[in-house]
């Protein structure tokens, strides 16, 4: 047993530090490290750093620009730029729908995309949702039908995350309805900008703009869009679902947060002395720290297991499932630090430009908004339930 | 032993549900709170004219001479529509402090506005570093000449944006968390050196922090005796408490129905989601809690107005600490229930799983009051 970096892992996370130090923008990493909004400036402003790095497709073959990294290394990656603040890179491109076409699509649909995705050209959303198919996905109605050299798509999606910035969508569409759900779907991808598309906003709980219902009426979309065969998109589809293997269970990002809640608990007074000194609170720090910890060992167990090419079964998805709730966990934790204050919402102190003063603690106006859009970690992408049927059904074998 | 309401107090309830039926759809309230009142002025007024604002209010100043059970029965219809009216700010903590406390003159003064809704009061108890203890108190006031001297700040006003008066708390001797030298003015909301910045809450209400920057006022301000605000405080907070232990149950009960609907309404894989066990179980517990909640809110209203002893703030406590935790777990096991519409603006369960989470943070949340209880332990 050896639970230690290699020397050449050691290098590698200094040549990541160095990296990150000399070309991660202050303004972006305080605006993550802050729980801010990011714009879509701010995101692309970041992609173009790391794809000029050669560190942006990180899934992906070198013949197509992406970088060949070891679990290990990922996982190194995922660590360092969460204590970073660097911003979550938004998956649908390149971490979604470009694997998919890497092993499924045609040659044009390579030469087409993938540099397009690499460049920051297009930004991609998902539309797997619909109305009356969340974790019965199969049951999708969006209908495409084949005319001549194009499909004609009506139907509706919905909960697509950044949908009002994308200008390219890759959906699930019925294309068969004489066979079994799952064998008549297709794969397609659809310019945004084509006639027939609306985007509509949803707006969540805390008042963002996060997610949005896209409309298809009678959308003409060549052929040539469709990736792989017909009727066969429910194949591609499950290996988007199980392609990222490590890096789910968010520990980075929950070592992150918890940082932040020891630093904000430092800050915030009780009894005249700091939060973090009071025996009860320091308790609820502490014991969702000692189940980060070990969630953490769970992960490096599973990154270990597929550096050695094993494949992760049951234990990823627990560890998806206790991920999500350690995270949920700490933003509840935040959320009480503050105290009465986590009732007014001061929407100005969300931006990082705000040079007023602050009503109570620097960081705290994201605080309950945060808490409560983050209810999605136990829902989206495979709710919790649906997790938890899949252990004991596919491998429980109950 | 009989739980139910008598009839008077069951028409009482009926007459505040009628009203809220038919004033307080989920979209007008959601125009009330965006209006830069942050709720209706109709709907307020509405309240006055049937009485309901005077429930807790001795006969003759156009009362109702209601108790803690009353009081609890108007809030949880209020909590049923969600309604984001300063019912508990006005009524029961502002014009309550004032009939505690006051004299002849201030009663006589304020009480009969608050009554009829025409005057509204607020209260300034907490501050920026108090967190949930109220005894945390900073603002000083100093005498001078005969009158007094207010600075500091009071942190989280709900109600406060638009109140007519405010009854702060301020140290006129001890130290910063000394219950001994609190002392609570009476402030009119015009003067001078008093500032407000108002802030909308995250679960649809407005309030503000209030800034007192050499605030004087004269002796006839003082409300109660000199340094003995502390227990009149801690008194009409476990009213409070009853109160918006009423409240939550309101909300608890919509956040049920609104859940065992979609539950089997809604269809996945052929059925409704209700058909799947771990939903089903999720019910049951979020029901159970819903009674837990409903127990204590009634035991916490049978002691909100007897005289202060331990055992009634060891109930207040252990009530606000279930209404906490079980406010809690309704709005997020509802949320998850529901999937992604759970999360949506233009769904009113939302806003009750808002609300509830944010009844947690005030008047003291679930771990407070566990350690408040905790300190008051019996030993036998
Ligand atoms: C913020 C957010 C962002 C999203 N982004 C995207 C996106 O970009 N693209 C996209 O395509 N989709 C997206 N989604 C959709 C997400 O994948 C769905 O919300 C999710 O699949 C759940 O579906 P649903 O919301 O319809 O809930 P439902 O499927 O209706 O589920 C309701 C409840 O029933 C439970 N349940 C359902 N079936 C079972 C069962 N068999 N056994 C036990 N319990 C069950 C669920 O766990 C849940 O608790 C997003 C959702 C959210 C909230
Ligand atoms: C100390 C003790 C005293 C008892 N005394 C008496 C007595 O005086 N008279 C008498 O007649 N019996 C008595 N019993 C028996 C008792 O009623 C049974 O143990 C009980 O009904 C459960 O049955 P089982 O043990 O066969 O477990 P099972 O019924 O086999 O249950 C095993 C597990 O499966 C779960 N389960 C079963 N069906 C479902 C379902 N549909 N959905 C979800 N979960 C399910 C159960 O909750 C349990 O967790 C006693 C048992 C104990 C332990």
């Amino acid at each position: 047993m050896n639970m230690n970096y290699t020397a050449e892992e050691l290098a590698f996370r200094d040549e990541v530090r160095a990296f990150l130090d000399e070309k991660l923008p202050a303004d972006i990493a305080a605006k993550v490290k802050g729980f801010r909004r990011l714009s879509k400036e701010d995101h692309q402003r970041w992609q173009k750093i790391l794809s000029e790095q050669g560190w942006y497709a990180t899934h992906w073959p070198e013949e197509y620009g992406g970088v060949k990294w070891t679990p290990v290394q990922k996982h190194i990656w995922d660590e360092e730029s969460c204590r970073y603040g660097v911003p979550r890179s938004i998956p649908f491109g390149v971490n979604m729908v470009a694997p998919v076409i890497i092993k499924f699509g045609t040659e044009e649909q390579k030469q087409k995309y993938l540099p397009r995705i690499l460049s920051g050209e297009d930004w991609w959303c998902q539309g797997y949702s619909e109305p009356g198919a969340g974790s019965d996905l199969a049951s999708l109605k969006t209908r495409a039908v084949r005319e001549g050299d194009h499909y004609i798509v009506n139907g509706q999606k919905t909960w697509t995350t950044l949908g009002q910035h994308a200008n390219m969508i890759f959906c699930l569409v019925r294309t068969n309805t004489e066979v079994k759900a799952q064998e008549g779907i297709s794969f397609l991808l659809i310019d945004m900008n084509t006639p027939g598309i609306t985007v509509r906003p949803i707006i969540t709980l805390d008042g963002e703009h996060e997610v949005n219902e896209v409309f298809f009426e009678d959308v003409k979309v060549p052929a040539e869009n469709l990736v792989g065969e017909e009727d066969k998109g429910w194949t591609y589809a499950k290996y988007l679902l199980t392609y990222e293997r490590t890096g789910l269970a968010g520990i980075g990002l929950s070592k992150a947060a918890l940082q932040h809640l020891k630093e904000l608990a430092s800050r915030r007074l009780k009894n005249g002395k700091p939060l973090i000194e009071d025996t009860a609170f320091s308790q609820r720090i502490a014991q969702v720290e000692i189940d980060l910890m070990a969630a953490a060992i769970s992960n490096l167990r599973i990154v270990a297991s597929v550096e050695g090419g094993g494949m992760p079964g049951a234990e990823s998805s627990m560890l998806k499932v206790r991920g999500t709730e350690i995270r949920q966990a700490i933003n509840d934790l935040a959320r009480r630090a503050i105290g009465p204050y986590a009732i007014p919402f001061v929407e100005e102190e969300l931006d990082l430009d705000y040079d007023g003063d602050f009503l109570s603690d620097k960081n705290a106006a994201p605080l309950a908004a945060q808490y409560f859009n983050n209810r999605k970690l136990s829902i989206f992408g495979g709710s919790n339930e649906i997790q938890k049927n899949i252990v004991s059904k596919m491998i429980l074998g109950l | 032993m009989d739980f139910r309401l008598n009839e008077e107090q069951q028409m009482l309830q009926d007459t505040v549900a009628r009203l809220v039926r038919g004033e307080y759809s989920f979209e007008k309230r959601l125009e009330y709170s965006e209006s830069e009142l942050g709720f209706s002025a109709d709907f307020w007024k509405q309240l006055g004219e049937l009485g309901l604002t005077a429930v807790p209010f001795p006969e003759e100043l156009g009362g109702f001479g209601g108790s803690g059970v009353e009081v609890q029965s108007v809030m949880t219809e209020l909590g049923r529509g969600l309604c984001i009216e300063p019912y508990l700010q006005s009524i029961v903590l502002g014009g309550g402090l004032i009939s505690q406390a006051g004299n002849d003159q201030q009663k006589e003064q304020w009480l009969g506005g608050i009554a009829s809704g025409e005057t509204r009061a607020a209260v300034g108890l907490q501050e920026p570093q108090s967190f949930y203890d109220l005894n945390d108190v900073e603002t000083r006031a100093e005498k001078s000449g005969g009158n007094y001297v207010l600075n500091g700040r009071k942190a989280v006003v709900i109600g406060g944006h638009c109140a007519d008066v405010l009854v702060v708390s301020a140290r006129t001797s001890g130290d910063s968390r000394d219950a001994d030298g609190i002392s609570l003015f009476l402030v009119p909301a015009d003067a001078e050196g008093l500032e407000r910045r108002t802030y909308p809450t995250i679960d649809g209400a407005k309030g503000c922090d209030l800034f007192l920057n050499n605030v004087t006022v004269g002796a006839e301000a003082l409300l109660g005796e000199e340094g003995q605000g502390a227990g009149v405080i801690e008194y009409q907070a476990g009213r409070a408490i009853a109160a918006l232990c009423g409240e939550a149950v309101g909300v608890m009960e919509v956040a049920c129905d609104l859940t065992l609907e979609y539950l089997k309404q809604r269809k996945q894989f052929g059925v409704p989601i209700g058909r799947f066990q771990v939903l089903q179980h999720r019910m049951v517990d979020m029901m159970s809690e819903l009674e837990q909640a409903r127990s204590m809110a009634i035991l916490a209203a049978s002691v909100a107005d007897e005289p202060q002893s331990d055992e009634r703030r060891r109930i207040l406590a252990a009530a606000k600490n279930v209404i906490g935790r079980s406010g809690q777990f309704i709005s997020e096991q509802g949320i998850q229930s529901h999937g992604g519409i759970g999360m949506t603006w233009e769904y009113n369960f939302a806003h009750y799983a808002k609300r509830l989470i944010m009844i947690n943070h005030q008047l003291g949340d679930d771990d407070f009051h566990l350690e408040r209880y905790a300190t008051l332990l019996q030993a036998s």
